[in-house]
């Protein structure tokens, strides 16, 4: 019982999911014309279940292992668990205004709390068994979610996912298959302790598999040399699930590395060569992720390739865990914080993108012109969101990228401080051109342009959550340097 | 009260923009009211400052952002001394000013207003923080505002003159940034006090000399030093009248304050290696911008140099090292925020009448334009030295401090103030007198009180500086004394 416990808000998660492909047979359309609100207000149970879930864990401060340690949840997995939840959260809530009144809702927000779900686990898996299945459960929830709308641009964003994600799946497999024949451990923990024999033995092996690892995981961070899905997945999929992937996909990715890679091959000196490994990483998918979103006119194409510079910067936080092993948290934590800004910035950002493109029809940057004077709130919502991305204060972006370069500095890795803080002088063309279009150009249609209740409430909540953690960041970075001491 | 002064005209933004959108006449007087009240309280502070006290007063301290695992602490703490005193004077006055001579905005006057408010809250906010990081902070945060009064409210090429300025700034913080970031690193602290009071750097992650060319690069694009200055002339040349006024007034002495604070007063042992170079800039700038000035065609733009060439004084007497030199360069910075924002008011109310600012097309408004010609004779002759008048006391000063250290230097200096005499002369006589190239028939003085009272303010300000020094100097020096102990 105590393990149910442990894994209840995942639990809550997957048991909505469930109730909602029932209820969707049997009940659902028993309600008519309110078919499709009835659906929505029991999907929303299942973050928000898992939420009060996972608040009270961590009030009550519970910790443990389950299911022979096939997951544990120790403030690590909390962190991203309440994250994760939060996130599939807000992107259920926003699903209704871009969904309308189409068919297959239940299977979509059931979708999308399955994989919620498996991000959740994901984070806490401690053997690499669990984190395999995690990351299948996800992923496979994911291929269909980006499909949903099944018109040609999410066809073919769907296939794409699909291919790619099963390549990535299959190398995360090698992998682990690779560690597990030089360890013999699939335990986190047992592996931890075999890697300075192991390293002895069977060098090549070791270095192959974390290579192998880095490959797979690098597909759901979504980094440079793996991102080649990103532009047209985010551009193809319906708009909630770009930012659901945008942001809790992501985290996952870099809770799974993280946990490989800090809990696991967290041993020198293996953690140096590793190290080494992401900050090129990271270097890459900064400049190329800038220097391809400086050219895009879709704003949903132009986050996509943002969100691989966001990842480069995350990855300075991996690359530091190593480089400056007197101090590994500070990189994790790093890491912690700056996805926890992001999830606020980037959540924000496509709450106001879906807004607006109800009424507009288009993602194009142009057809955004004027929109200060068709929505002030909508513009100025967008404006912090952007700004935050680029990492000006007052914004939670700042703080977190002067969190994570501090930390660089602190590992000595100074050239990649000064190539990332480089990276945000770029990035500030295409973000601040968005804004730059809605508050000088002339408005592109007349008629203003207003969100529902619904969306209004996210966009608010998101943009007040980057100004609050920008001006008092200190309950969101406490949470994770507590989050980064539990690995290790 | 510090904090008070720094926030207020945040606050007044804030109801300036939330005003309902007819009330355009009401948002004028709540600016000016803001703006009045804050520099009724800078004056109280310039009044209540014990000039017998310790350094630094009015401290308001609380800890901000503390990290377990960052080994030191970011603090908000606030606090003024006689370097920084006069200079949150001069903010206030200049956005009095500011706001009074845009009083006849008619184009989206409310937000107009409230981003003039939030770009003085960022200048207070530079000139009062004591804490690098906090410095850092509002030093990015007055990008958000001049960016839009740029490209919104610009004339020419405003767009592009706003992303200039914008790349120039952000290039020079992403220095800025890893210098102070290795800074506080290596002596463990971000209070200014602290680094102060601190011997030679030990175990930096970069050596000083790097710390002091990355600070120098983030200050020198501010200042600006040749060849960082192309920004200038655009951005100057193209921004609404106003925000010229505080451009040239204001912003440019937060790279002046950036290298007495930090450059100086922290790191003074590599400051004495660089003496002869940061000379050699500051001689450059000097007779450059002096060069550049006499061939300008564009009232503005000629302006615009002209202040190149003296914000090369500043740099010319801090890289003396002595107290009458430091003493120098800061009058020289707040005797130029008065004079050159008299300068570009003048400008922008001889265009209003001509809307011409070729110089070619002008000629011959003496007589038709009395008030303003002599107001324009006076800040000219203030611009080129006369005694009794303020720029000659602060010009006379550095020259005083920098002859012994660097003669040559100096002498070169002395001939950019023969320069200004004559592009200043050749100006005025040019446009005031001379032959009308066009028939100014109609052309109407009708100076309405909104352009009377900020030109005699100005116009007061800069004969009681000329002819009683002592009411700033003596705090100046108080201000500087203890750089200049930390340079001997």
């Amino acid at each position: 019982m105590e393990s149910v416990n442990l894994v209840g808000p995942i639990l809550v998660m997957l048991a909505v999911a469930g109730a909602l492909l029932l209820a969707d047979a049997f009940l659902l359309p028993l309600l008519g014309p309110w078919r499709g609100r009835g659906t929505w207000a029991l999907a929303v149970l299942g973050p928000a279940g898992a939420v009060a879930w996972g608040a009270a864990h961590a009030m009550a401060g519970s910790e443990g292992a389950a299911f022979q340690g096939a997951y544990t949840l120790d403030a690590f997995s909390l962190y991203f668990a309440l994250l994760v939840a939060a996130v599939t959260g807000a992107a259920v809530l926003v699903s209704p205004d871009y969904l309308g009144e189409g068919r297959h809702q239940a299977e979509y927000y059931a979708l999308m709390l399955a994989s919620g779900a498996g991000l959740m686990t994901l984070a806490g898996a401690t053997d690499l068994i669990s984190l395999f299945v995690a990351l299948e459960l996800t992923s496979l929830a994911q291929f269909v979610l980006v499909g949903f709308l099944r018109d040609d641009r999410g066809a073919e964003a769907a296939i794409k996912y699909i291919v790619l994600g099963a390549i990535s799946a299959a190398i995360t497999l090698y992998g682990i298959a690779l560690l597990f024949g030089a360890t013999g451990h699939t335990s986190l923990a047992q592996v931890r302790e075999a890697v300075p024999a192991a390293l002895a033995e069977r060098r090549p092996v070791m270095v192959l598999a974390f290579i192998f690892l880095a490959a797979g995981l690098g597909f759901k961070m979504a980094i440079v040399p793996f991102q080649m899905w990103v532009p047209d997945v985010y551009q193809g999929a319906p708009t909630p699930v770009t930012a659901y992937i945008s942001v809790a996909s992501k985290a996952g990715g870099f809770a799974a590395a993280l946990r490989v890679f800090v809990d696991a091959l967290g041993v020198e000196p293996l953690a140096r060569e590793w190290a080494t490994m992401f900050a090129v990483l990271s270097a890459l998918s900064m400049v190329l992720g800038n220097v391809m979103a400086l050219v895009q006119s879709d704003i949903k194409r132009m986050l996509g390739y943002s969100s691989i510079a966001q990842a480069g910067y995350f990855l300075i936080g991996l690359a530091a865990v190593a480089a400056g092993d007197p101090q590994w948290e500070l990189g994790t934590g790093g890491v912690l914080f700056f996805l926890g800004s992001y999830a606020f910035t980037n959540m924000g950002a496509f709450a106001v993108i879906i807004a607006i493109s109800r009424h507009i029809g288009t993602d194009e940057i142009a057809d955004y012109s004027g929109m200060a004077r068709r929505s002030p709130l909508l513009a100025l919502a967008l404006t912090m969101c952007l700004v935050s991305l680029t990492g000006i204060p007052p914004t939670a972006g700042f703080v977190a990228k002067l969190y994570i370069f501090n930390a660089a500095i602190q590992a000595h890795l100074v050239w990649l401080a000064v190539l990332g803080v480089v990276n945000s002088v770029v990035s500030a063309y295409y973000y601040l051109r968005v804004v730059l279009t809605m508050f000088v150009g002339e408005p592109a249609a007349p008629g203003e342009v207003r969100p529902t209740p619904l969306l209004g409430a996210v966009t608010a909540a998101a943009t007040v959550g980057l100004l609050v953690v920008g001006i008092f960041p200190f309950p969101l970075l406490e949470a994770a340097e507590r989050a980064a001491g539990a690995l290790i | 009260m510090l904090s008070l002064l720094v926030f207020l005209p945040l606050a007044g933004a804030a109801a300036v923009a939330l005003l309902p959108r007819h009330r355009q006449m009401e948002a004028r007087w709540l600016a000016l009211a803001t703006s009045l009240v804050c520099l009724a309280l800078a004056l109280t502070l310039f009044a209540a400052y014990d000039r017998g006290g310790e350094q630094f007063q009015f401290v308001d301290r609380h800890q901000w952002l503390s990290s377990r695992l960052a080994p030191f602490a970011i603090q908000y703490m606030l606090g003024v001394d006689g370097l920084s005193l006069p200079l949150v004077v001069l903010t206030a006055f200049l956005t009095t000013v500011a706001v009074l001579v845009s009083w006849d905005v008619q184009l989206r006057p409310k937000e107009y207003f409230a981003w003039l408010l939030v770009l003085e809250t960022s200048l207070l906010g530079v000139f009062s923080a004591l804490d690098l990081v906090l410095f850092f902070l509002f030093f990015e945060l007055e990008l958000v505002p001049m960016y839009f009064l740029i490209s919104i409210w610009g004339t020419g090429r405003r767009i592009y003159s706003a992303w200039k300025y914008v790349f120039f700034t952000f290039f020079g913080s992403a220095f800025m940034l890893v210098g102070i970031l290795a800074l506080g690193l290596a002596a463990g602290t971000f209070d200014m006090r602290e680094l102060q009071a601190m011997g030679p750097l030990r175990e930096a992650v970069l050596p000083a000399e790097a710390i002091f060319a990355f600070l120098m690069v983030g200050f020198g694009v501010k200042l600006p030093v040749v060849p960082l200055h192309t920004w200038l002339p655009d951005a100057h040349t193209d921004a609404p009248t106003a925000v010229s006024v505080i451009l040239a007034g204001v912003l440019l002495k937060m790279g002046g304050y950036g290298i007495l604070r930090l450059c100086l007063s922290i790191l003074p042992e590599v400051a004495q290696q660089a003496s002869l170079y940061l000379g050699a800039f500051a001689a450059a700038s000097i007779l450059y911008g002096a060069l550049a000035t006499l061939m300008q065609d564009d009232l503005k733009r000629l302006i615009a140099y002209s202040s190149v060439s003296h914000m090369g004084y500043v740099l010319l007497g801090a890289s003396a090292l002595g107290t009458v030199g430091l003493v120098g360069a800061s009058m020289q910075m707040f005797t130029h925020g008065l004079i050159t924002g008299l300068l570009f008011v003048m400008v922008g109310l001889v265009y209003e009448r001509t809307h011409t600012r070729e110089i070619r097309n002008l000629g011959g408004l003496a007589p038709h334009l009395p008030y303003l010609t002599v107001v324009m004779v006076f800040a000219g002759l203030a611009s080129l030295g006369l005694p009794s008048l303020a720029g000659f006391v602060s010009e006379a000063t550095v020259f005083l401090g920098t002859f012994p250290k660097h003669q040559a230097l100096a002498i070169m200096g002395v001939l950019g103030v023969v320069l200004a005499a004559a592009y200043i002369l050749w100006m005025v006589q040019r446009v005031f007198w001379g032959e009308p190239r066009r028939p100014w028939h109609g052309l109407r003085e009708a100076v309405a009180w909104w352009e009377r009272v900020p030109t005699m303010a100005l116009m007061a300000a800069i004969l009681l500086i000329g002819l009683y020094p002592a009411v700033l100097m003596d705090l100046v020096e108080l201000g500087v004394r203890p750089i200049a102990e930390r340079l001997a």
